[in-house]
């Protein structure tokens, strides 16, 4: 019988505390899709709610509205607005989900990452290999919700094309602040602050009209939400006004995403392993 | 001993204010089955969490296989099993895929987990579930499963916490005579248990915990020898009738009270019977009995295990 020793780490990762990480996050992803095979049609569901939002919105209330402003000042239909918006809005709904509810449930009730700590696995390995999943998913979303716009005509640049990776690392900041902040969550009532937290960033970051209907001391607390540089970075690619301004927008996601990973494995390991 | 498989020493754990376990030496041998008896809050899982490298010790030295938990974690975790005392099988996915998955997390190959799950399937009589869901299983299938997961890895050391808990008899029986199939192969295993028979059926050597301590250490046999005696008359009086400790102690070695009952320890059930009745006390009940390890316990903790 052999037992492969864990692979040689990256030097980074041997700044982690001893043994929170066997460098095998992917079996965790493995298990996910091995779970996933039996559930794909709620997973399925998660496609249709932003189109139904761009249906609902795009077309019947767009109707209504006509155009707006694009990035660059040139008028955009309603839709074409909306869309990238919507698209930003879903990564985050996708990843927070994953990582708050569904890691909460394994780490509280099904104790299943007690289970694989009694393997060589680490709390790195947990957390990386969760929040993969929920940026799997998320991508899968991602992915989707372009086809339609494409479908639509709502994709006016090749730069687009990049929308679909941006959607991925907006996914992975927010799973790993999600994951993170599950850690220090105590009942399902604390979930409530998840919701108070999602929601009014999906209405209100300019995903369904411009920061420009707000007073500028709002404006101003707006642009310190996460979403709101998601819905800018969507909406600079799908409709091509690229600028270097939007390399900012990355930079907030990264670090973001570095943050919640840290806190998140390390909450994970002192909550595990006491 | 030197170079078994643990090996404790002055083994300490602190969760703040409250020390669990407070001390103590353990030495376990290479293939021997090795007991932790103990009531609730003696410190048994503790120590097992601390053998199994998810829980860093407070003081003291330990070593696992050969290794410092606290360095090697991962490494120690490679090589051992761990049945926890609660069952946290994965419910999303099917039995056989319990095993496959598990197996992944060691490193396996994808090959080589596929043919050690129908392997363990076979041993823990599960081939016909093989493709069901976990949460339909009975309470002893999944106790199976548990354990069946644990040993994926072909582990050198088996940690049990509890292993019977919850279950019925015969389920309990085909696990002990699961338990004994793997101690013939070699596997080395330490459990925790709450169940004096099971300890008699199961345990080469073990040791009592009270209070995060180590109050007595042997083999069934010399902590029944030592700490009871040979043989115990139950007496169950009258609540009106029930004489003093006093008035039973001359007639034998040791009387303990229960609340229901009266035990008598002595050398000599029968003799101990009739002198009592001499004394002119009457019983309700009375039973002569060998003592077991539950005698032992009652003496080391000064409460029954029911608690």
């Amino acid at each position: 019988m052999t037992l492969a020793d864990p692979p040689r780490l990256p030097v980074l990762v041997r700044l982690l505390p001893a043994g929170s990480y066997a460098g095998r996050s992917r079996m965790l992803l493995l298990r996910s899709a091995t779970a996933a095979r039996r559930t794909w049609l709620v997973i399925l569901s998660g496609f249709a709610e932003p189109v139904f939002y761009l249906i609902a919105m795009g077309a019947g209330l767009g109707s209504l509205v006509g155009s707006l402003p694009g990035p660059d000042g040139v008028p955009i239909s309603y839709a074409a607005f909306i869309a990238p918006g919507l698209l930003a809005a879903s990564a985050m709904n996708g990843a927070v989900f994953d990582s708050t509810f569904n890691v909460f449930f394994k780490l509280r009730h099904s104790k299943l990452y007690d289970a694989m700590l009694a393997t060589p696995l680490g709390p790195v390995d947990i957390a990386l290999g969760e929040i993969g999943w929920a940026l799997l998913r998320g991508g899968l979303y991602a992915s989707g919700f372009l086809t339609v716009m494409a479908v639509a005509g709502l994709l006016t640049s090749p730069w687009a094309l990049l929308a679909l990776p941006a959607a991925l690392l907006v996914a992975f900041a927010f799973a790993a602040v999600g994951m993170a902040a599950t850690s220090f969550m105590r009942s399902w009532q604390d979930f409530d602050l998840v919701t108070l937290a999602v929601l009014p960033m999906f209405l209100f970051a300019t995903t369904f009209f411009p920061l420009s209907v707000y007073p500028r001391w709002l404006q101003l607390v707006v642009e310190c939400l996460p979403l709101f540089h998601a819905v800018e970075l969507m909406r600079g690619l799908t409709t091509g006004v690229v600028h270097l301004g939007l390399l900012g927008h990355l930079a907030y996601f990264v670090v973001m995403a570095l943050i919640g990973l840290a806190v998140a494995g390390r909450r994970l390991g002192a909550l595990l392993l006491r | 001993m030197a170079d078994g498989p643990v090996q404790a020493r002055g083994l300490r754990k602190r969760f703040g204010e409250f020390e669990a376990v407070r001390g103590i030496d353990v030495d376990v041998a290479q293939g021997e089955v090795f007991g932790f008896l103990g009531p609730n809050g003696a410190g048994k899982s503790s120590t097992m969490r601390m053998i199994a490298c998810v829980s860093p010790r407070s003081d003291g030295t330990l070593q696992v296989l050969g290794l410092d938990p606290d360095l090697q974690g991962p490494r120690i975790r490679a090589r051992i099993g761990v049945v926890p005392q609660q069952d946290n099988l994965d419910n999303e996915l099917t039995v056989r895929e319990n095993l496959e998955i598990y197996g992944r997390y060691f490193g396996l190959s994808r090959r080589h987990v596929k043919a050690r799950a129908a392997e363990l399937l076979e041993f823990a009589q599960l081939t016909e579930r093989a493709d069901d869901a976990v949460e339909p299983l009975s309470g002893g299938m999944k106790r199976r499963l548990t354990i069946a997961r644990s040993l994926v890895n072909d582990p050198e050391l088996l940690l049990l916490d509890e292993p019977t808990t919850g279950l019925d008899p015969q389920a309990r029986h085909l696990l002990w005579e699961r338990l004994y199939q793997l101690k013939r192969r070699g596997v080395t295993q330490i459990i925790t248990t709450h169940y004096m028979d099971e300890a008699e059926q199961l345990c080469d050597r073990l040791v009592v915990m009270d209070g995060g301590l180590i109050v007595a250490e042997g083999t069934p046999a010399e902590l029944i020898r030592r700490w009871a005696g040979r043989e115990v008359v139950e007496l169950r009086f009258l609540p009106e009738r029930r004489p003093s400790v006093a008035e039973l102690e001359p007639h034998v070695d040791r009387v303990e009270e229960l609340p229901d009952r009266v035990l008598l320890y002595t050398s000599d059930g029968e003799a101990a019977q009739s002198a009592v009745h001499r004394a002119g006390l009457r019983p309700e009940s009375a039973l002569v009995r060998r003592s077991t390890l539950e005698d032992v316990f009652l003496r080391l903790t000064g409460r029954t295990l029911v608690d």
